[in-house]
């Protein structure tokens, strides 16, 4: 118990600080400071030149999307950066278990991808002239933690899959395209065709998106719990597909000897 | 061997590279149809058809600026990791020479993204573009793909000394699609930001490819744009050869 203890939060966090070279200030802040700041300014502006929607719908949508940047793209680097460092087969030949092992990794992650959002929403918002009151902050960085973990989980799975995919930087961007147009970012679900709102409602980051709009409407966490519950349980259920697909993949590449071959 | 010919196969060996790499060729034509996409559902709430059929042109040129942006930055990182960067600057080519053909190659992918997208909204949203002057898109497109390589060269050499260029790259994207017109025009941006618009060849290339396509006067667009850029080039030149010369005379150039 205690080693397990010890492999989620040690080595968790020491698998980020080694793995993430994102930490450095040369990537961090154009990519986690500049970028997102600029993906609300370009669809709010699209918005305001379309005439649709308002500052607020594009600086929330954006701002909760942006968090998928750190969770997908460093969930799939726990695979990809320990096979860059040749450290993969090291790894999976020891006796540690498999859950607190990938769990610990995604417990930074998670706190990246909230950080990253109430920045580009608290930044966002004054740029924008977007009035957000100081009451419903806490709603909000609630949201925004609880989308940030169901965007993690998605990140294991793209994990998973980085043990057969050797490009998982081009996987992690399309998925990152795929969440920007289906999951209502700039669009809201009822315009998009009814079989893109069917998968949306199976995504991480619809909920969170809608109950973020939701609270910033003046709704309360008894109206929004619902929706928040639905994105725990979504963010829970690619969690454990991403485990399955750990485990799957890992037997198979250890059948195959193909785990440095991607 | 001559200039024409040492761009042209330069140009033509990087494509071939380019196009069999996941990143440099598949997501530099699929990656801007996501943000087209979510731009054509924007506009289909409540924008004109018209308003409509702009977007679809603007967002279509966005992917020559987005093959171009990341792998641009870090080109000459690429080179530096492959061990080839001692000599390509060591050969008796100039080294604007050997570059430009690289971004060209990027700028012609993003072509295919332009073409893409195209294709995408009028088969994905039923977006029918009908070019008003077909001969002036195509210079247009041309021509705006080539001063977006142009403006790549100058990324690639000034990110020579920035060891995470591609974040770099990756950062000016949006950056670029916003204040050169793509989809939002200059108008309703804040005033300040207009200048910085038109210091930058590409805002003169997406207005060329708008005017052709929707009705207007895209010639003289296109030649300031060719100008702008013209312009762009020598500073990447003269950048290129203070680069070269500093690396020789403090023996760094593999250091970095």
């Amino acid at each position: 118990m205690k080693a397990s203890a010890r492999v989620f939060f040690l080595g968790g966090l020491m698998s980020y600080r080694a793995l993430f070279t994102w930490l450095s200030p040369w990537i961090l802040i154009p990519t986690f400071m500049v970028g997102p700041i600029f993906q609300i300014l370009f669809f709010a502006y699209v918005g305001r030149s379309a005439g649709v929607g308002s500052d607020s719908f594009f600086l929330i949508g954006n701002a909760v999307q942006y968090a998928a940047i750190p969770c997908l793209f460093a969930m799939g680097n726990t695979i990809d950066g320990e096979r860059y460092e040749h450290t993969l087969g090291l790894i999976l030949v020891s006796p540690a278990r498999r859950v607190p092992l990938f769990l610990g990794r995604a417990l930074p992650v998670i706190i990246n991808g909230f950080v990253v959002s109430l920045f580009a929403l608290t930044v966002g918002a004054l740029v924008l002239g977007v009035s957000l009151p100081l009451s419903m902050l806490p709603l909000l960085a609630i949201v925004l933690a609880v989308s940030a973990f169901a965007c993690t989980g998605l990140g294991l799975v793209t994990a998973g899959i980085a043990l057969r995919v050797r490009e998982t930087a081009v996987v992690s961007n399309v998925i990152f395209g795929l969440l920007l147009i289906f999951c209502g970012v700039n669009a809201p679900l009822s315009s998009l065709p009814r079989w893109m709102a069917v998968v949306a409602n199976w995504l991480p980051l619809t909920h969170g998106i809608a109950a973020a709009r939701k609270i910033a409407a003046g709704a309360t966490f008894a109206d929004v719990g619902s929706t928040v519950a639905v994105e725990v349980g979504i963010g829970s259920l690619y969690l454990m597909i991403g485990l399955v697909l750990l485990r799957i993949f890992e037997v198979e590449s250890r059948r195959h000897a193909t785990l440095e071959l991607g | 061997m001559s200039v024409p010919r040492l761009i042209g196969l330069g140009w033509w060996l990087q494509m071939k590279m380019r196009s069999r790499s996941a990143f440099d060729g598949a997501l530099s034509i699929v990656y801007p149809i996501f943000f087209a996409t979510s731009v054509f559902f924007i506009y289909r709430q409540g924008a004109s058809s018209s308003a409509l059929v702009a977007a679809a042109v603007g967002a279509s040129v966005m992917g020559v600026w987005s093959a171009v942006a990341t792998t641009a930055a870090t080109s000459l990182q690429s080179e530096r990791r492959q061990g080839t960067l001692e000599l390509l600057v060591a050969s008796p080519t100039p080294l604007p020479l050997i570059v430009v053909p690289i971004t060209l190659s990027m700028a012609t992918i993003g072509l295919y993204s332009l073409v893409a997208t195209l294709l995408w909204g009028r088969f994905a949203f039923g977006i029918n573009v009908s070019l008003r002057h077909p001969l002036a898109f195509a210079v247009a497109c041309v021509v705006t793909a080539l001063s977006v390589s142009v403006l790549g060269f100058v990324l690639a050499v000034t990110a020579v000394r920035y060891r995470s260029a591609w974040a770099l790259g990756t950062a000016l994207e949006l950056p670029i699609w916003l204040i050169c017109g793509f989809l939002v025009p200059l108008s309703i941006l804040p005033h300040w930001v207009r200048p910085l618009s038109w210091l930058i060849p590409t805002t003169w290339g997406v207005s060329a490819v708008k005017s052709a396509a929707l009705g207007g006067t895209p010639w003289r667009d296109i030649a300031i744009c060719l100008a702008v850029a013209a312009v762009y080039a020598a500073i990447g030149t003269i950048l290129a050869g203070r680069l070269v010369d500093s690396a020789r005379i403090n023996a760094t150039l593999s250091l970095i």
